[in-house]
């Protein structure tokens, strides 16, 4: 084991802000980057599905007619 | 914005950005591909005259003098072959230690001694914990005293 | 797989598996539904056990002490943020000769995440560099071409964005991309080619690496994390590509009609 305390490990060794400064921006990053698609693939069903509504209602309309 | 506007504001982003990378990249084959010079390379005058330059290579052991004001030091720089004298006043990167690999910018004086103006410590590819460095050290000691 | 559904999709004289059955987006949109989650728990699963060792179990290291903990994180991303690269590159040259549409989703959906792993590489760089080198930034070649890089993903997604036509813009996109591939091999032999601050390659395929055991272990778990989850993200912003690009199209309407959540 390295670490005999939260707080050493905290430190580590002196180099907590780079270490941490590292971890952090990463895990910021990876998770801003799983927002965006799931965002972006909500956005694209959503509109695949308001595209196939009015679809179906051009193609009831047409057979109406 | 309309979306032409939208499309060239973009399309000149992307221009200025390759523009940027073509001249990073011209700009670093010109000069900066040479990052640093060799201690040999500066005694066959390979280096720059009258402008500042790197030079790098390992600060020789026992070459190492903090001056009395506490912030200029004076070591040798080495590539075995060659070596060049430096002195710099500032702050040295942790990993600045006699044996290891030093990079340091700054202009070569007439008297021979290099001034540097930043000093930057270059470590190897080498990781390991302390015990295997602490007796790879030993080994090295026992051989070297073996060889006297 | 013996029996494609679509006998249409097979080439002529091709055998029972046919890879271009999958070349086609309808039938690769569920395929690639079913890898996510696997994808997402290797990559966390991973994550996790390479943490644990790079943290736990690898030793402090004899002359950079703590700070090169950073390497778990740094080598995995710039590992990944080349081989994207050369992906994205693959992709475009497979979608040029053979003019499938799939190739250009997938190499756009793999640029944001490229360009992700050379930022962070950048980064976490500039922050080991501070305490050890002695500064964020020198530009020597190595760190140069890896910025060259993170800006050619940039380009390459700004082109794309730029140009509304997609098979215009994927064949742009594919100029930047094949061309800037160059810039690869230039990233990984910087540091024999050439005088830089950066040091070599502690692990490569011609020398036994240069690390204590565990610390590599941790390093090598982590790039395989880094690889789980760049599959995953791709295949998820490919899904969305693949429904943005299509969605006039039969296969679209049907997956849009049949309930939009299911996969």
């Amino acid at each position: 084991m390295n670490w005999e305390s939260a707080r050493q490990f905290w430190e580590m060794g002196g180099y907590g802000f780079f270490v941490w400064g590292s971890y952090g921006v990463t895990a910021l990053l990876v998770a801003a980057e799983l927002l965006l698609l799931a965002r972006r693939t909500k956005q694209a069903r959503a509109l695949a599905t308001q595209d196939a509504a009015l679809a179906r209602i051009d193609a009831e309309r047409r057979s109406g007619s | 914005m309309k979306p032409r506007h939208k499309r060239m504001a973009l399309v000149g982003a992307g221009v200025a950005l390759l523009v940027g990378a073509v001249a990073l990249v011209l700009n670093a084959f010109s000069d900066n591909m040479v990052f640093f010079f060799t201690p040999t390379q500066v005694a066959a005058k390979e280096a720059p005259q009258n402008r500042t330059f790197r030079i790098g290579g390992m600060v020789q052991d026992g070459s190492l003098q903090r001056q009395p004001d506490g912030t200029t030091v004076h070591f040798i720089v080495t590539d075995t072959a060659h070596a060049i004298p430096v002195t710099y006043t500032g702050a040295l990167p942790d990993l600045f230690k006699e044996g290891k690999g030093v990079v340091a910018q700054g202009k070569l004086r007439e008297d021979g001694v290099f001034a540097a103006s930043e000093v930057l410590a270059k470590h190897d590819e080498n990781y390991m914990p302390p015990e295997a460095a602490h007796a790879l050290e030993q080994a090295r000691k026992a051989q070297s005293t073996v060889v006297q | 797989m013996s029996e494609p559904q679509s006998s249409a999709a097979r080439l002529p004289g091709a055998p029972g598996f046919n890879l271009f059955h999958y070349a086609s987006p309808q039938t690769f949109y569920p395929l690639a539904g079913r890898l996510l989650w696997p994808c997402w728990l290797l990559a966390a699963a991973l994550c996790a056990i390479g943490l644990y060792i790079g943290f736990f179990v690898a030793p402090t290291d004899a002359t950079q002490g703590d700070s090169y903990r950073i390497i778990f994180i740094h080598v995995p991303a710039a590992w990944m943020s080349m081989v994207v690269y050369l992906a994205m590159a693959f992709w475009c040259i497979v979608g040029l000769i053979f003019n499938t549409r799939l190739s250009f989703m997938m190499s756009s959906a793999l640029a944001p995440t490229g360009a992700l792993w050379a930022f962070v590489a950048l980064w976490t760089g500039a922050l080991w560099g501070k305490p050890t080198w002695g500064t964020y930034w020198v530009w020597d070649a190595r760190l140069t071409s890896e910025l060259i890089l993170f800006f050619l993903y940039c380009g390459y997604m700004a082109l794309q964005a730029a140009i509304d036509d997609p098979r215009r813009a994927d064949r742009a996109g594919a100029l930047i991309a094949i061309v800037g591939a160059v810039n690869v091999p230039i990233i990984y032999f910087s540091v024999k080619w050439w005088n830089t601050l950066h040091q070599g390659a502690s692990v490569s395929l011609t020398a036994a690496p240069t690390m204590a055991t565990t610390m590599l272990w941790g390093m090598l778990v982590m790039a395989l994390a880094a690889w789980a989850y760049t599959v995953g993200a791709a295949l998820l912003r490919v899904r969305a590509i693949m429904i943005e690009r299509e969605r006039h199209t039969d296969w679209v309407r049907q997956l849009a009609q049949g309930g939009g959540s299911r996969t």
